[in-house]
């Protein structure tokens, strides 16, 4: 996948060359202080030191649970020499010092974060570290390279000591020192600990701020009609009534829906729901499950290849026995708890949103766009997000809000109900994918060949790079096929669908890992070979897969479930991440009951071991999720789930036991936020084929009667 | 005007009768700990205590509370102190936090009726608390560690 990412990256519209350091040096950002008042100095773009020796990280990219807020920071603190918890944490605003080197922009997505950073921040901490001591060390005369930090302070070998903040503003002036000297990893206080979370605190008593929880002076509150049928419009509405009701303010059209503002949301969603609407249902007006299906099944045109080894054609032409099975998947929605939302303040010189986004430079954009302002016009608050998963990478939302606020010449927080956000989301693609494999006389595998065909969320969000290039986000856990076999070939046929899909948790490896690595069983039993045995032969060059299967396997006593359990497996390697997960399951009257799933995870080198089996954990919930009952459905253009009683998601009676088991890695850190996601399908579908001999081809397995 | 006793405090607020519970603490008093997933009593992140009693705040109308004494997140304790909430910042449960409050709210709910549960007990009153992050497993671990703190452990 490496080399795909890199190809991402030169096609990316947004990418500016180089790394960015970008240390806004000497700076001040608040020049003028009264007596006695503190004074903040920025080190750089992330770290601002105040005169009462207070520590401020930047946070750079959005805290949605997967713990950036703490292992970003961590990064920082270990170079600066202090705890953890000396730093205060504050969200970053948009800015290009703030681009994520692997994505191009300034996004928090595909697991990149601490990858991102890695270098970033640890250089961006040292080099602070580095000028701090400088100053201290020259005002005592002595070389730099005698002092020492401690907590905040820098100490020299006579016990002399200074703060940080005596000697932020003067290090400020200095040049930035080229070639800092990085902690080793033998010599790491903080990286590789589980240190607990800085944002805990604020969120077992209702402090932290989500979007939803925004409140400034003279806000009112907008709910949103939104057309039935996605890709439709308003014809004509009538607010007759809507306006007559307590607490409106005004009925606006806004380029996603009628707005209803009202000095309550509730008065607002009452309002709402006493419009008069007439519809044109668009494009989609005929849309159903069946013609996408029929869509991807009978999609034309030529595939692009993913990956091409050797003659796969004639390899399967030369073969003794084929192996060909079909699989497809559904659209799935994201539903994150708190439904999406956009606080804006619009000005006639500029305009303030407050809003849970992943992409703060879009979201600016974004906003600019509906406002009528210039990007620079446009400060974006980021909140604490009530989950991500991509949904946040779209800014569907923020436009109406910002819309709304102009509208009413006040600051307007707009809010979707459940229904809005289940019936309006940008969905996890669906697929229907063709799998190939073939073997020659002596029963080797001697090609694997993946026809993968569905729509593109790059597509539509990233236009540039799928015109120059294979889209990078559609063949992962595809196009890197870790199993040793002479002929491979991998190859996607993008085929749009007519309404938007997204990013989903772990975006297209949540497709692929299921078709490949059920295929990879389907393949194990047609040779008469154990599932895991046949991995392993054919993983023989893949230390690092080998590795995670094998504790997977020894821990979940591969081979010894209890009696009337059954157990699946699946290996992957997504966002530089290695995993294997074996899952055990029994039938009950032919329903699945999942007991225990165990992953194994070599995520390289672990910045916060709690952390990271947090997100395994989540992740897993997340797949298991998916696997039992995610499904979204379209009838009339319209889907058909609502909320979470059409939209099932799993409780806490449901849950299996989660182990997860961290592999020691010193390579660079690979992402964890969510590939443990996509292994569950396969896992799970593979131990119902050792439990039934049925093999299952689609998702979810409650349209198999299993859930 | 509807008189409310909330965290302790006589209040008076000016809103429609019909209007949930949860857009009174939200929207009118700004009590935003409490939040919005579903609004049908789906998913419980808008939990709070009528009476020490665990509700669903988003399908409570306003009118119907009367006289009991409304508890939410902000009112648990005021310095982070009650059991459920050391266990929880212990263990580290929440991810994306979005659900804890109300999470919070069942898990208190359930050790002041019943001191030391058992799984099937944690499961049967909080399994009307959706985390789409996943915590469960945590959340679990944990209501087991706030019965032990409450007992002095």
């Amino acid at each position: 996948m490496s080399l795909d990412r890199r190809d991402f990256l030169k096609s990316s519209a947004c990418l500016s060359g180089g790394l960015i350091i970008a240390l806004h040096l000497p700076g001040c950002s608040k020049p003028a202080r009264g007596p006695g008042e503190h004074k903040t100095i920025a080190a750089n773009s992330w770290l601002r030191i105040g005169t009462d020796n207070s520590i401020t990280f930047l946070c750079d990219r959005s805290e949605m649970g997967q713990g950036v807020y703490t292992a970003l920071p961590t990064l920082l603190a270990e170079e600066l020499g202090v705890t953890l918890e000396r730093i205060h944490v504050d969200f970053a605003p948009a800015g290009d010092e703030y681009k994520n080197n692997l994505l191009g922009a300034q996004i928090t997505g595909a697991s990149s974060s601490v990858r991102d950073a890695w270098q970033k921040l640890r250089t961006a901490g040292a080099q602070a570290r580095s000028m701090l001591v400088s100053v201290a060390a020259k005002d005592w005369g002595i070389s730099p390279a005698n002092c020492k930090v401690e907590n905040g302070f820098v100490v020299s070998p006579y016990g002399k000591r200074v703060s940080f903040g005596e000697c932020a503003e003067a290090a400020a002036k200095l040049p930035l020192p080229k070639n800092v000297k990085l902690t080793e990893a033998g010599n790491f206080r903080l990286i590789g600990t589980s240190i607990r979370r800085l944002d805990t605190p604020l969120k077992v008593n209702g402090s932290a701020q989500y979007g939803i929880d925004v409140r400034l002076p003279d806000m009112l509150y907008a709910a949103l009609a939104q057309p039935p049928a996605l890709g439709g419009k308003a014809l004509s509405f009538d607010d007759s009534k809507a306006r007559t009701m307590p607490g409106v303010k005004a009925v606006v059209q806004t380029s996603s829906g009628i707005a209803v503002i009202a000095s309550s949301w509730w008065q607002a969603r009452q309002a709402r729901d006493a419009l008069a609407i007439k519809w044109d249902d668009g494009p989609n007006a005929s849309l159903n499950d069946g013609v996408i299906l029929r869509g991807l099944q009978h999609a034309a045109g030529a595939a692009q290849s993913a990956r091409k080894d050797g003659d796969v054609d004639a390899a399967i032409k030369s073969a003794a026995k084929v192996v060909k099975a079909e699989y497809q998947l559904p659209l799935l929605a994201h539903a994150t708890l708190e439904p999406q939302n956009c606080t804006a303040e619009v000005r006639a010189d500029g305009c303030d949103i407050y809003v849970p986004t992943q992409v703060q430079q879009v979201a600016q954009l974004a906003a600019a766009g509906a406002a009528g302002l210039k990007p620079e016009q446009v400060r974006v608050h980021t909140t604490f997000l009530g989950g991500g998963f991509g949904r946040r990478l779209d800014v569907d939302f923020i436009p109406a809000a910002v819309e709304a606020s102009k509208a009413v010449g006040k600051p307007v927080k707009l809010l979707w109900t459940r229904e809005d956000d289940t019936t309006h989301d940008v969905y996890r693609p669906p697929a229907f994918d063709t799998a190939v494999g073939a073997f020659d006389q002596g029963g080797k595998l001697i090609a694997w060949k993946l026809h993968l065909v569905g729509p593109s969320p790059t597509a539509r969000m990233f236009p540039a790079v799928v015109e120059k290039s294979i889209d990078p986000f559609a063949i992962e856990a595809a196009a890197n096929y870790p199993y040793d076999v002479p002929n491979v070939s991998v190859e996607y046929l993008r085929h749009e669908i007519g309404i938007n899909v997204g990013f989903w948790r772990s975006v297209s490896h949540s497709l692929n890992c299921f078709v490949a690595e059920s295929f990879m069983d389907e393949l194990a039993a047609s040779a008469g070979q154990d599932p895991v045995q046949f991995r392993r032969t054919l993983l023989a060059k893949q230390p690092r897969y080998l590795r995670a299967l094998g504790l997977a396997t020894q821990e979940a006593r591969y081979g010894a479930a209890p009696k009337g359990h059954f157990q699946g497996v699946a290996v992957m390697e997504g966002y530089d991440t290695y995993m294997a997960q074996v899952a055990e399951i029994s039938l009950d009257n032919g329903k699945v009951k999942v007991h225990r799933i165990v992953c194994a995870v070599d995520c390289g080198q672990v910045v916060n071991r709690d952390i990271v089996t947090a997100q395994v954990e989540g992740s897993i919930i997340f797949g298991l999720t998916a696997t039992l009952w995610g499904e979204i459905n379209i009838q009339r253009g319209r889907v058909q789930q609502t909320n979470f009683n059409t939209y099932r998601l799993l409780r806490m009676n449901e849950i299996p036991r989660i182990d997860v088991f961290i592999l020691d890695s010193s390579a660079a850190p690979g992402g964890i936020g969510e590939p443990a996601t996509a292994l569950v399908a396969p896992a799970v579908c593979n131990a119902i084929h050792a439990a039934s001999g049925k093999r299952l081809r689609s998702l979810p397995l409650a349209r198999h009667n299993f859930a | 005007m509807i008189k409310l006793n909330v965290n302790g405090k006589d209040t008076e607020v000016d809103v429609d009768p019909a209007m949930p519970l949860l857009w009174v603490l939200r929207d009118t008093l700004g009590l935003t700990g409490t939040k919005f997933g579903c609004g049908m009593a789906l998913c419980g992140a808008c939990t709070v205590h009528l009476d020490g009693e665990p509700i669903r705040s988003c399908v409570t109308p306003v009118s119907a509370v009367g006289a009991k004494k409304v508890t939410t997140i902000e009112g648990l304790s005021s310095d982070r102190s009650h059991p459920v909430q050391k266990a929880w910042i212990e263990l580290d449960v929440p991810q994306c936090g979005y659900c804890q409050s109300g999470q919070i709210m069942s898990a208190a709910a359930l050790l002041a009726h019943t001191a030391q549960p058992s799984d099937a007990d944690i499961d049967a009153a909080m399994s009307g608390n959706i985390c789409r992050c996943g915590t469960y497993q945590r959340i679990r671990a944990a209501i087991h560690r706030a019965a032990q703190l409450k007992t002095g452990g």
